[in-house]
């Protein structure tokens, strides 16, 4: 939705980024496993605890190493986290 | 007597009623005859009808792509405060709906009002952002009407038009005009500053060419400044309505431009998805009315240089004007619009 990509473009430079074919994209079953492997949130409604997987904006830091496109949120959010150049250590 | 079976459909209105096969052909016939005829468009080919007919001659509650051609799925107004808050609605779209991409809007919808309180509507989309995964758009309309007396200050050129003071009209909406670019510039740059994936300009030329207008300039604008940020155009309708009738984009004349010739526009202008509409005629059947969209559409989407999301939604792309669409009539536009225009999402 950044890129103004098409969609055959779009889902094959996804499928690419993720080692699966276009139409795994749109498999559940396929996809819960790859997210989960590679950490990029799941639907996670019927599994009560999953405290190491990675959630919401943990989750987009890894879609954007993934699919190495910048994502606003996740660019804000190291802009606005204070690191120890900044706390005077 | 007819001894044709009689399949279940929808009318515009949302009316169940009963047609035969070759009744449902003729109202696609007819559908891209009017389309022809008005948007200067080529009718769709012989074997385009003929699966539109087998999706719509069907007594089948539900209808789908193809496995593997499912699209992208954009909305305009997700999260509306229906259950709880608007970021655990949206947190609801996600997890539960598997949307794939949600939509913060304030609930008045227009970038006028929330001009006056993009300090907390910043706030809600820096906390939406933290909670979700999927992309998270702004959304809300030009809304050119609000500049305009007794809602706003330049003259209504809605009550001048009709005492035939055309000038004063005009020149009322070349006043507002830039009015309206610089509040949908000034919310979407915060919007992008707070972390947002995109904004949508929903329903954009509702008051006609000046508000396409002022959307395209603000688009434009937008870009220059939020280089990273996705873009959304939504139409309001198949055609862009001369309310003014002069005023231009890059050199083009606004009113009366089809969607092929606004999704240049509009992609010209830094749009990163385009939404074109066609409106429902309620007193035609849902068949009559699919076929109208498509063939409208099919140019645009042939011509397409950014992904074209078509609205497909209550009024709109075929479905019934009602206030909860039968998902009998939503799939069947939604499987029509991705089988026969190939279109980028809905």
């Amino acid at each position: 939705m950044t890129q103004g990509m098409r969609l055959p473009e779009a889902k094959a430079f996804v499928a690419e980024k993720l080692g699966v074919s276009p139409a795994d994209l749109s498999d559940p079953v396929i996809m819960h496993e790859i997210r989960e492997k590679l950490g990029l949130g799941r639907i996670t409604t019927f599994e009560i605890s999953h405290p190491t997987q990675a959630v919401a904006i943990e989750s987009k830091f890894n879609v954007e190493e993934v699919l190495g496109v910048p994502v606003n949120s996740v660019r804000r959010f190291e802009e606005r986290r204070i690191g120890p150049a900044q706390r005077g250590r | 007597m007819n001894s044709e079976s009689r399949f279940p459909t929808r009318m515009g209105d949302g009316e169940l009623v009963r047609m035969t096969r070759s009744e449902i052909r003729a109202d696609l016939e007819a559908g891209v005859e009017v389309a022809v005829r008005r948007a200067k468009v080529p009718p769709l080919a012989e074997d385009e009808l003929e699966h539109l007919l087998d999706i719509y001659a069907s007594p089948a509650r539900f209808t789908g792509v193809d496995i593997g051609s499912e699209v992208v799925l954009s909305f305009d107004g997700s999260g509306m405060k229906t259950i709880a808050s608007r970021r655990e609605d949206l947190q609801i779209y996600e997890q539960w709906f598997g949307a794939d991409t949600i939509e913060l809007h304030h609930v008045d919808y227009s970038f006028k009002p929330v001009k006056a309180i993009v300090p907390f509507e910043a706030q809600e989309m820096h906390d939406v952002l933290l909670r979700t995964v999927a992309p998270v758009q702004y959304g809300a309309q030009p809304n050119l009407g609000l500049y305009s007396r007794p809602d706003g200050p330049v003259p209504n050129w809605s009550e001048l038009l009709p005492l035939g003071r055309i000038a004063e009209a005009r020149a009322a909406q070349e006043e507002a005009v830039p009015m309206a670019v610089k509040d949908m510039v000034y919310v979407c740059e915060a919007m992008w500053e707070a972390g947002a994936d995109g904004v949508d300009f929903d329903t954009s030329a509702a008051a006609g060419d000046a508000d396409f207008q002022a959307a395209l300039l603000a688009v434009e604008e937008v870009r220059r400044r939020c280089p990273g940020l996705g873009i959304e155009i939504g139409m309001s309708g198949e055609f862009v309505l001369g309310m003014h009738g002069e005023v231009e984009y890059d050199g083009v004349r606004l009113a009366g431009l089809w969607p092929a010739d606004q999704m240049r526009l509009a992609a010209k202008a830094g749009a990163t998805i385009f939404g074109p509409v066609v409106n429902v005629n309620a007193s035609k059947s849902c068949a009559w009315n699919i076929a109208r969209t498509c063939a409208i559409v099919k140019p645009c989407v042939e011509q397409a240089t950014i992904p074209i999301h078509i609205n497909v939604g209550m009024g709109v792309g075929a479905v019934c004007m009602t206030k909860y669409p039968p998902v009998d009539a939503v799939s069947r536009a939604s499987r029509a619009c991705v089988d026969i225009l190939k279109v980028d999402g809905l």
